[in-house]
């Protein structure tokens, strides 16, 4: 057997020859910095003292009365520093380049998120660094440009396919092939070839491991189910994986977007098919000619047509369900949690609260529910204005929430 | 031994990459015909994929072009029959690995077979990930060409040479298709480390874009790819079918030259 990273059928590394050794050097690099203790010292120390860990444990008792059932707590990782969970994995991944010699990093970004944080640390690490983003993404996430830019990243706008987070990493790898031996990839979520999904949820399991903590140490019964939204799917296999060898119900969200058609949404696992695409065999959105779809999702950071293998892998092994929420109730949930909890929270995150506000309603009130809160809202104020202009997703009606 | 390894042998071969539909089938054709009657070694077509991520610019705007004709890959099988109706020249299928797979790789195999096609190379699919795809060539005598990285031979070239069939292709530099570089002093030596575990032709390409580059090449490896670099050419022609079969003849002299 020659192949290797695979989770049950999914994974692998279908990427060109060029990238192969760069790919068994990062192995190398992140299999030893298992072993070395300072390494995870260190990576703990910035953890806590740059980005402001543990993020909070919150029930929100408001939001869960509005939805009428199970108790719904969040794990709060939009208070993480950069305001997303993506700065866990590029703390990490920033600390294996260091390791490795690269003076030189390479990202992708789709909402802006994961570019931010990857600024940051090459900020933080004084390392060169340039971030590709679809030239749609740029204009609706104008903000996080400027963030990127002002810490010194180079942003490049790519004009290729549909202009958007595939097409950003289409670009990185290019770049990547052309500089691999000064360079490191700072992969954003947990896709790409073997090792990046099982690196990627290396650094992102400490969203679940913290989340198990304060259930235990608050002595609260762990959690009957986990809902977070997936794109490339990073900070649901972050909540997860510390979790699978419990009984706890997993759910990811994708995309809905606005339609069922392709090109209408990015649900990857509830909609596409089979296929090999960025390094790995998993779920992608593809034509009947095995091109690769354009998704959509009012999201930036969901609008991917492929899906990790891990993901693939829960769904073929019946471990975790994937459900859909729509570009409209994403929406809707933002403007229902701004208006009950004070929290804005990101369009992404807000796919995952839609369908845990349906999940709580058809259960009990001893159920409990953990959300995984993976960013805040301040980027998407520009897309939510635009979406005001439009009668049908205006109101949200005032619920009297009884006490 | 087959067509394809006759053709390459006991000269300086001439290798060159195609879109296929670009700009259009018929098009494509007559390049293909002129080409082979300037005696091109084997023509190389491009499968457009929607991100063709080892190729730099000229190759992506090419895709485009051809993308835009909604060209599927039956519509190639067809292209490469009608060629194979009058000429013997070998034809290998350049492409990525997931439109191959939706169709099913077997069947792929079988449909290129039947339209007269030499081989494979697929731009994402590694040596490791490749015993499946290697297997079913092996069964329906299909030419799999993996792609070799320009560094010193190791235990994996050595492996990955022996898999691959038809020929070796040696990537002159780290970059996508086309990428301009200096021209790598060290790339002499790498093919003479491959030719210690092959007697394969050592083909090179990517960024092989000048007559002096390929001549250069020459003096060491069995010959040369050339893409980007007719693509742009044939970018700025109106009549693209006689482009190709300049640029073909004056390249062909060119490399016979001894220097």
């Amino acid at each position: 057997m020659r192949k290797k990273g695979y989770f049950g059928a999914f994974g692998g590394q279908y990427v060109p020859e060029l990238l192969m050794p760069a790919l068994g050097e990062l192995e190398t690099a992140f299999e030893e910095s298992k072993k070395d203790a300072s390494f995870k010292a260190q990576l703990d120390a910035y953890y806590r003292d740059y980005s402001g860990r543990p993020t909070s444990l919150y029930y929100a008792e408001n939001l869960s009365r509005y939805a009428g059932g199970a108790r719904l707590y969040f794990k709060r990782e939009d208070l993480n520093h950069t305001g997303s969970h993506k700065l866990n994995n590029c703390l990490g991944q920033a600390l294996l380049a260091r390791r490795m010699g690269k003076t030189r990093i390479i990202a992708e970004t789709g909402a802006g998120q994961h570019g931010v944080a990857t600024a940051t640390v090459c900020a933080l690490f004084r390392m060169r660094c340039r971030v590709y983003m679809g030239k749609t993404d740029m204009q609706r996430q104008a903000l996080n440009v400027f963030r990127m830019q002002v810490m010194g990243a180079q942003v490049v706008p790519v004009t290729s396919g549909s202009q958007t987070l595939k097409d950003a990493i289409n670009e990185a790898m290019r770049d990547w092939i052309a500089n691999v031996k000064s360079s490191h990839y700072i992969i954003g979520s947990v896709v790409g070839p073997h090792p990046f999904p099982t690196i990627v949820r290396s650094f992102q399991s400490i969203i679940g491991r913290e989340a198990r903590e304060q259930f235990r140490d608050r002595q609260l019964q762990q959690p009957d189910a986990i809902v977070a939204c997936v794109g490339g799917g990073s900070n649901a296999i972050g909540i997860f994986y510390p979790f699978l060898d419990t009984a706890v119900k997993l759910y990811g969200v994708e995309a809905g977007g606005y339609g069922e058609e392709i090109s209408e949404h990015a649900a990857s696992i509830s909609r596409g098919e089979i296929g090999v695409f960025h390094g790995k065999k998993s779920y992608f959105l593809q034509d009947s000619e095995g091109q690769i779809a354009p998704a959509h999702s009012i999201s930036a950071g969901l609008d991917y047509p492929g899906v990790g293998p891990e993901h693939a892998f829960l769904k073929a092994s019946n471990r975790a369900s994937y459900v859909t929420a729509s570009d409209e109730e994403a929406i809707d949930a933002v403007k229902i949690m701004a208006r009950y909890e004070g929290i804005i929270p990101a369009l992404e995150s807000a796919h995952a609260v839609a369908f845990a506000l349906k999940l709580a309603a058809e259960l009990p009130a001893d159920k409990s529910i953990l959300v995984n809160l993976s960013g805040r809202g301040d980027k998407d104020v520009n897309t939510l204005m635009q979406t005001e202009k439009e009668p049908e997703h205006d109101a949200v009606t005032e619920k009297v929430v009884g006490s | 031994m087959t067509r394809l390894q006759k053709k390459l042998s006991d000269h300086k071969s001439l290798i060159v990459f195609i879109t296929a539909g670009d700009p259009d089938m018929e098009t494509t054709l007559q390049i293909m015909k002129n080409m082979a009657e300037e005696k091109v070694d084997c023509i190389e077509l491009g499968m457009p994929f929607s991100d063709p991520i080892a190729d730099g610019a000229v190759i992506q705007r090419s895709t485009s072009r051809a993308l835009k004709q909604n060209i599927r890959l039956e519509d190639i099988f067809g292209l490469a029959s009608r060629f194979r109706q009058q000429y013997d020249t070998p034809v290998v299928l350049m492409g990525y690995l997931n439109p191959i797979l939706h169709m099913e790789s077997e069947r792929f195999i079988l449909r290129a077979k039947a339209a007269g096609v030499d081989g494979l190379v697929i731009a994402d699919l590694p040596f490791e990930e490749g015993e499946e795809m290697e297997t079913l060539c092996k069964k329906h005598d299909m030419a799999l060409i993996y792609l070799l990285a320009p560094e010193l031979s190791t235990q994996r070239t050595a492996a990955i040479v022996k898999a691959s069939t038809g020929f070796i292709y040696c990537i002159a530099q780290y970059g996508t298709t086309g990428s301009e570089s200096r021209s790598p002093a060290s790339l002499q030596s790498v093919v003479e480390s491959i030719r210690l575990y092959t007697d394969k032709p050592v083909m090179v390409g990517f960024g092989v874009s000048s007559e002096e580059k390929a001549r250069q090449i020459c003096e060491y490896a069995d010959g040369v790819v050339i893409g980007s670099w007719l693509i742009r050419e044939l970018e700025r022609a109106t009549d693209k079918p006689a482009c190709a079969r300049d640029f073909v003849r004056n390249l062909k002299k060119a490399m016979s030259i001894q220097v």
